[in-house]
């Protein structure tokens, strides 16, 4: 059975070795897919590109915050005044650094192990300034990244994996199996996911002992599965959209008289042919999923201190606004590293849109 | 009748369609294919021509079993096909393949040439990836393509090259059938030529069958053996290739090979037209009797409201099988 492939071309014109040998010399003539296209038409696109770049850094620096050499978080101060921002050139580190932090994974302990080994005491100085505990706003802000950048990952996934995949068999399968998955969809939209968040949070504010104890089921995970259970509905519906024009197409009718089974037909057809949409969706999905984070941390349903997030900053900052002193620094930044990046992050969806579909630019 | 490779009887392929009342079926039907017979013997080209909208595509899709035969039989070598689930299919697929009308629709946009040609390969079960990827080199050289070009995507080729693609496609499981969906119809002239003639080829060189439905004659005259004309969902003539060309014998092939323009400029001002009056019927409310008596110049002809009362049936004339209520040599 193995042989019989090579057997037959014997009779076809070519023999195997010199198959063989053409074979090796294919590798020369490979072909640009539609997604190295893509990817040099982004490259031009220089705002997009730029973005793109800044997203990368941010989201190296925020995977290695506990390496870098920032103050701690937390560590308090005992200067009851914030204190304001001081320019790198006036002073730019200074020693004290103590490594406190909340409960980190074994990956991040390594590597605050391996910052104090590599810089020891020295910290940067309060570049954006303190906060009125004396927390170091930079070191928050980073820090406050990576929850964000954590949400939008769970968030991403889940409407990857869920989304496409419901979606795509939606559209795929059609009639009464279709309009039923897609009336599930309805259903789950129609459910104000605002109050349902605050409900199964303070139920488990309520239970938390317990569920901790017996189950291992925090609030983060909860507020992760909860975040993860609305962003894919969407998903499911552009995605089916997208399979519905497409289903019809000739070479999924190809595909079907070759005997290719639905899974084939949907995983390998259908899913790389609306990945691009997918992909632009996701850009614009996660500044959303990134500012609901926020927007719960601020009501208090959220992250809670002493770990930060950048809705908490908001807190913080909004509190320390009287008609007294204004501490600009506690808002601004915060602000600002956030608009940065949703800013970042739309415009890469945007660049990545019509480097996609060169049909679609300009238009918005 | 199980002698022919493939045969097909009575073939009937309806759609549901306006309409539809909560929970209900929809009331009008769409008779897209009527009652088609056709035998293919292996080595043989069966041309099925007709206008746009007669049915032809229709016929080799539920043939594939893209659509589910509303009635009807298609056997291959005395197997039933009609009936199959897509696993029941599976031998089958092995040797009937179908070509696609438009190359640009028909190749997954993000896919190699090199995964297309493997594809049938592996969903088959047949040898290892590397010799599936020899295969694939040796399908595109059958094909008239440079081999060494496996490696690249749809897009980097022409339409001609595209279509290629898709018969290297069609080959790779070595069928004994091919229907051909009006392959050449989306390409340009010059392109179709070389098309056809890799077509005759291919046919010779592996001896196979092909369903070839097209709507220009010249083609279909150059590569059929048997041609079968279809008007509104059924076959009104079907005869061999040169006795349809030489000596039509239904009204409807008649004012369909009056149509053909000549390349001579003299023979083409003495040509004479038979023009058809009127609209081809909608399928949706079929005329009754002959679904050509409304259009029909030879109408009079026939004894008084024969056509309209009775549906004539495709009888043996001649070497021709023709359904007509004005040839007198019938019954």
């Amino acid at each position: 059975m193995a042989d019989q492939a090579t057997k037959k071309m014997g009779d076809w014109g070519l023999g195997a070795g010199e198959l063989e040998r053409i074979l090796s010399e294919a590798a020369k003539h490979k072909g640009e897919s539609l997604w190295q296209d893509a990817w040099r038409r982004l490259k031009a696109n220089r705002t997009a590109w730029c973005s793109l770049c800044f997203l990368a850094l941010f989201t190296s620096v925020a995977f290695l915050a506990p390496l870098l050499p920032l103050p701690s978080p937390v560590s308090l101060d005992l200067q009851i005044e914030p204190q304001p921002p001081v320019a790198p050139w006036s002073q730019f580190g200074r020693g004290g650094f103590s490594p406190e932090y909340w409960e980190l994974s074994g990956l991040d302990q390594a590597m605050v192990r391996g910052r104090v080994a590599i810089f020891d005491d020295w910290q940067t100085a309060a570049w954006l300034g303190t906060d009125a505990k004396g927390r170091d706003i930079l070191s928050r802000i980073v820090w406050g990244s990576r929850t964000s950048m954590l949400v939008a990952l769970a968030a991403a996934l889940c409407s990857l994996a869920i989304g496409v995949t419901y979606g795509a068999l939606a559209g795929y399968l059609g009639g009464a199996v279709d309009n039923l998955m897609m009336r599930i969809v309805d259903v789950l939209y129609s459910i104000p996911f605002i109050f349902v968040v605050i409900f199964l949070i303070t139920i488990v504010n309520e239970y938390r002992t317990e569920l901790e104890d017996h189950y291992g089921i925090n609030r983060e995970v909860i507020f992760y599965l909860v975040i993860g259970a609305i962003y894919w509905l969407t998903m499911a519906r552009v995605v089916r959209g997208q399979v519905l024009s497409l289903r019809h197409a000739e070479f999924i009718d190809a595909a079907r008289q070759l005997g290719a089974s639905t899974a084939r037909i949907v995983f390998v057809h259908l899913v790389p042919n609306v990945l691009s949409i997918v992909i632009v969706y996701l850009t614009l999905t996660i500044p959303a999923v990134m500012l609901f984070e926020a927007f719960l941390s601020f009501l208090g349903l959220g992250i809670e201190p002493p770990k930060v997030s950048w809705g908490l900053l908001a807190v913080d900052g909004s509190e320390m606004v009287n008609p007294v002193r204004i501490y600009w620094w506690l808002v601004v930044f915060p602000a600002a590293a956030m608009g940065a990046t949703l800013l970042a992050l739309n415009l890469v969806g945007d660049g990545l849109r019509d480097a996609l579909d060169p049909k679609l630019r300009g238009q918005s | 009748m199980s002698e022919s490779l493939l045969s097909v009887r009575e073939l009937k392929k309806h759609f549901p369609t306006g309409r539809r009342s909560f929970l209900g079926r929809s009331h009008d039907v769409l008779r897209a294919v009527d009652g088609v017979s056709f035998d293919l013997e292996r080595g043989q080209c069966l041309g099925l021509v007709g206008e746009s909208g007669c049915g032809k595509t229709t016929v080799a899709r539920t043939i594939m079993g893209l659509e589910k035969a509303s009635g009807g039989s298609v056997t291959l070598d005395g197997h039933e096909l009609t009936s199959l689930g897509r696993r029941g299919w599976l031998p089958y697929r092995t040797r009937v393949q179908m070509i696609f009308q438009d190359p640009y629709a028909s190749l997954d946009p993000r896919q190699t040439v090199a995964s297309i040609l493997t594809e049938p390969l592996a969903i088959h079960g047949r040898g290892k990836p590397k010799q599936r990827k020899l295969r694939a080199m040796a399908l595109l050289d059958v094909v008239g393509l440079n081999p060494r070009h496996i490696n690249r995507y749809p897009h980097e080729f022409s339409g001609g090259q595209r279509q290629r693609i898709g018969i290297a496609r069609a080959l790779a499981l070595e069928p004994e059938v091919l229907v051909c969906d009006e392959p050449v119809s989306a390409l340009d002239v010059s392109i179709q030529a070389q098309i056809i003639n890799l077509l005759v080829e291919l046919k010779e060189r592996f001896s196979l069958a092909y369903l070839f439905i097209a709507h220009d004659l010249a083609v279909v005259r150059h590569i059929s053996d048997t041609v079968a004309v279809m008007y509104l969902g059924r076959v009104v003539e079907m005869a061999p290739c040169d006795t349809l060309f030489e000596a039509p014998q239904h009204p409807y092939t008649r004012a369909l090979l009056s149509a053909v323009p000549l390349a001579d400029p003299l023979a083409e001002r003495q040509r004479r037209r038979i023009l058809l009056e009127g609209d081809v019927p909608s399928p949706l409310h079929p005329p009754p009797g002959c679904a050509f008596q409304g259009r029909c110049p030879d109408r009079d002809a026939v004894p008084a409201g024969r056509c309209v009362s009775e549906a004539p049936l495709l009888l043996a004339c001649g070497s021709s099988l023709v359904a007509c209520h004005l040839d007198p040599s019938r019954e």
